[in-house]
């Protein structure tokens, strides 16, 4: 009798599993995941390249950091060794004809001018980002002001 | 004591063979000798190998172009730091030995004592290869054979110059594409 009893009983927790693996449906609506299913995944998309050119970026506003025009993969940036400044150095970049770090490099955080890069903008990526070759995630309608168009 | 003045005298003596088998033994030995020679040799360059006691440096490639990359194409510890060239490979093996002595004493076995030590081994390999004019690099870039129509507007205006003039040698720029950099302040160049 326990016997019949628990395979009815493991019967139906096992239909159970099945129909609620069938109820996984969101239903038509797409949300930030997509219209992907909760126990499904998603196709990551392609990494996109680098763009690599030999000009700069036009700036967007005022103040903005300019970005990176060129690949910088395995470029070192560590307490050690900061492979950007091997060419946008003051000292570097005469030779080698970059861009040179702006003056407010050079500046603590209280005005004063420093004799090298401030530790708080050593971290170059921190503000100065690449560029891919890949459509914008979300659709922007900045305008540059006047003065930079 | 005895078989051993028996070993010795049977090697000073003419032997009772013909020279033919004598020339043949000698003949089959020597490639014998030879492969065994080689194929040991070529053992200590496998990545294995090194790893047995770089493992730290071993992992720090993974994340570069000399490990993965588009084509394919991968160069292992020995494509850079053992000469290609049969007798400038055997002066480097000899000198390994003392790296040998270093892995007995201790000298790297610890993370500490690694990283305290990296830029004295950094600086001596980047020594070699700006002595032997990047030799190990060029075994697989070779200047002539570049196009520079191919290259970056950054890489041709560094190779066409400074590179073709033989002013500068691979290494002088190419620090650190296969390894974390050690401590470079004072480095030509840098920061």
């Amino acid at each position: 009798m326990t016997k019949t009893l628990f395979a009815v009983l493991f019967a139906s927790f096992a239909i159970g599993q099945v129909t609620a693996d069938e109820y996984v449906t969101n239903g038509g609506l797409s949300s930030l995941r997509g219209s992907t299913e909760l126990n499904q995944e998603a196709q990551p998309p392609t990494m996109p390249s680098v763009i690599e050119q030999d000009t700069t970026y036009p700036n967007a506003y005022i103040f903005q950091p300019p970005l990176i025009p060129h690949d910088i993969r395995n470029y070192e940036m560590s307490l050690n060794a900061n492979k950007c400044m091997s060419c946008h150095s003051w000292k570097n970049a005469p030779a080698s004809r970059a861009t040179k770090v702006s003056v407010t490099h050079y500046l603590g955080r209280d005005g004063e001018v420093l004799a090298d890069v401030s530790p708080r903008r050593y971290f170059c990526l921190q503000c100065h980002v690449l560029q891919v070759d890949a459509p914008a995630l979300v659709d922007n309608q900045f305008e540059p002001v006047e003065s930079l168009r | 004591m005895k078989w051993i003045k028996a070993f010795f005298k049977a090697l000073s003596r003419p032997s009772k063979a013909a020279v033919g088998i004598v020339l043949a033994l000698g003949f089959f030995g020597g490639i014998m000798f030879w492969g065994a020679f080689n194929t040991g040799m070529e053992l200590t360059n496998t990545e294995e190998f090194c790893a047995g006691c770089h493992q730290p440096i071993v992992k720090e490639i993974q994340s570069t172009i000399h490990y993965s990359n588009r084509s394919g194409v991968r160069a292992i510890c020995s494509d850079c730091h053992v000469p290609h060239n049969w007798t400038d490979k055997m002066v480097r093996k000899v000198q390994a030995s003392k790296e040998v002595f270093a892995h007995i004493m201790g000298t790297i076995s610890t993370e500490e004592k690694f990283q305290a030590r990296r830029k004295h081994l950094a600086e001596r390999e980047w020594h070699r290869l700006k002595e032997n004019d990047s030799l190990e690099c060029r075994n697989c870039h070779e200047f002539e054979y570049m196009d520079f129509t191919e290259q970056g507007p950054r890489s041709v205006a560094q190779h066409s110059t400074a590179l073709a003039d033989g002013d500068k040698t691979c290494v002088d720029c190419h620090k650190g594409i296969a390894h974390r950099l050690p401590d470079m302040a004072g480095v030509e160049g840098w920061q």
